[in-house]
């Protein structure tokens, strides 16, 4: 269990996640979601590390995650990467091996068969020599879940990973949170709209700056919940039909 | 104008002229391998900045009668904390945190030599002389160009991992901001090098020049590398003969020589392919 407590993140004095304590259980996907500025990419930015937090404890089965930074992977949202840079798809999913390796290691036969099974398993390995600037962005999303695949990681963290991408990569990119799941994986993933929200998660944290609610999504993903955290209006259109029921 | 087997013939004849054409070639490769990793990062304004930052560094190093490298380490390796500092703790962009920061150490840099006068040519430091290199110069540039080999061999997978997605590094525990300030660190050993061929205000173009060429031709960084390295010692042998053979500053001679490989890229090369695409409509970006 991926455990976070008092948890509080401000941006130079605006407070954006306030004494936020919440946990994520293992074999199951969890989603996040809120509004425009409700802190998700904050709450997962800081537990990786990435940021710094004012207060909060973040373990992994009573363990700091500090001393973990090896068995987490995350996948980012894909915005701000440089397309032109040379690198291969397949070179990009070999850089998942490096966390492992350390310094001063190459990347061996081992890491390169992991790294052309993983490509494989999202359905790019006949693109493991391309540039990675001539992918979509669909099947960009999914190399960079290849190369969460060779991290080998106990959590996975992904970043709205659904945004923009067509429907083979989003399948593809499902069966391989399926398959985490089922080994025993932690897998989090902040989500931007409130479509599918059934299909995709087994349990569900609604973020607004605090936590609103958490729990499985049949207990969580009600029309009371989503009134309160976004509005009434979304909350109509969602449970239209009969009351309580997502579509 | 000397010809090509008259520039050999005095190769073989003056040590002077050996010496240049070594160095020439060894600053070349080096600044072409640091360069690649500059462009990539989206560096090119910080390589300008600390090229020129480590002028008031040289002055000290001549006014104390050390090492030119430790001076101009201290002094790149300030100007890059103090870069990263002021950014850090304003609101301000890293490009104007460059401007103020590189500006106001080259203004140092000018005082401190012109009270150092005596000892050094303001001009030779500003633009280069390679024909006045020194044996000690070719044993420090020789230490220089393997200490960049060296950290680009150990450090191979980093950079190219904290220059392609520095926050997935983070995330695996790297240590990124530290591999930042190695490299700023190694910058500024290649500028002190460049200074004897190409001079403090042509160093940028030994850096970027080179590099972006040899990105139009190849999609792996092992290669550009390579390429890089390749052309920046192509660019520094050709012009040091201009340099020779006309009379030029070298780092003028070399410099251009360097951007017109760059132009003769830009137009043939296949990723760029500037005849191919003036013909078709360009295709808007997705």
């Amino acid at each position: 269990m991926l455990n976070i407590q008092n948890l509080t993140v401000a941006y130079d004095d605006t407070p954006v996640l306030t004494d936020v304590a919440v946990h994520f259980n293992a074999s199951k996907i969890t989603g996040i979601i809120g509004p425009n500025g409700a802190g998700k990419s904050t709450l997962i930015k800081a537990m990786l590390g990435l940021i710094k937090s004012q207060s909060g404890t973040t373990t992994y089965n009573d363990r700091p995650i500090k001393q973990l930074q090896r068995q987490l992977a995350y996948v980012e949202q894909r915005k701000d990467l440089d397309l032109t840079f040379p690198i291969t798809v397949f070179e990009v999913v070999l850089t998942g091996t490096y966390g492992k390796l350390g310094l001063f290691h190459r990347p061996g036969k081992a890491e390169r068969k992991a790294s052309l099974a993983a490509l494989a398993q999202v359905g790019l390995e006949k693109f493991a020599d391309r540039q990675i600037g001539a992918l979509s962005g669909g099947q960009l999303q999914r190399v960079f879940v290849a190369r969460a695949i060779v991290q080998q990681a106990e959590i996975i963290i992904l970043d709205e990973p659904f945004v923009g991408i067509d429907l083979q990569s989003e399948t593809a990119i499902m069966t391989i949170l399926k398959q985490w799941r089922d080994a025993g994986k932690t897998i989090i993933v902040v989500h931007h709209d409130l479509n599918k929200v059934s299909h995709y998660f087994d349990d569900l944290v609604i973020l607004n700056h605090g936590i609103v609610d958490a729990g499985t999504v049949a207990d969580v993903y009600r029309p009371a919940n989503i009134a309160k955290t976004f509005s009434q209006d979304l909350s109509n259109v969602l449970f239209s039909g009969a009351e309580g029921v997502a579509l | 104008m000397t010809s090509i087997t008259a520039f050999i013939t005095a190769l073989g004849r003056y040590d002077f002229l050996q010496s240049a054409l070594i160095t020439a070639i060894m600053v070349g490769v080096m600044s072409g391998i640091i360069g690649c990793f500059i462009i990539l990062r989206g560096m090119s304004m910080m390589g300008d900045a600390i090229s020129h930052a480590v002028l008031p560094g040289v002055a000290v190093a001549y006014m104390l009668g050390i090492n030119v490298l430790i001076g101009a380490s201290v002094f790149g390796l300030l100007a890059a904390g103090l870069i990263g500092f002021v950014a850090s703790h304003s609101k301000l962009k890293t490009d104007t945190s460059i401007g103020i920061v590189f500006s106001a150490f080259y203004a140092l840099g000018f005082i401190l030599i012109s009270m150092a006068e005596s000892a050094t040519n303001l001009h030779h430091i500003l633009f280069g002389n390679i024909l006045a290199v020194s044996d000690t110069d070719i044993m420090t540039t020789a230490v220089v160009l393997g200490l960049v080999i060296l950290f680009v061999v150990f450090f191979y997978k980093e950079l190219l991992v904290t220059s392609f997605d520095a926050t997935f590094a983070r995330t695996y525990g790297l240590k990124a901001q530290l591999l930042h300030y190695a490299l700023m660190l190694v910058l500024t050993l290649v500028t002190v090098s460049a200074l004897q061929t190409v001079g403090i205000i042509l160093v940028v173009a030994m850096l970027i020049t080179p590099a972006a060429t040899a990105f139009l031709w190849t999609d792996k960084l092992g290669t550009m590398l390579v390429l890089a390295a390749t052309i920046g010692a192509v660019s520094s042998v050709v012009g040091l003969y201009f340099s020779y053979s006309l009379n030029w500053a070298s780092g003028p001679a070399i410099v251009l020589i360097a951007a017109i490989i760059f132009g003769v890229s830009f137009l043939i090369s296949p990723k760029q392919a500037l005849f191919t695409n003036l013909r078709r409509p360009r295709q808007v970006p997705a």
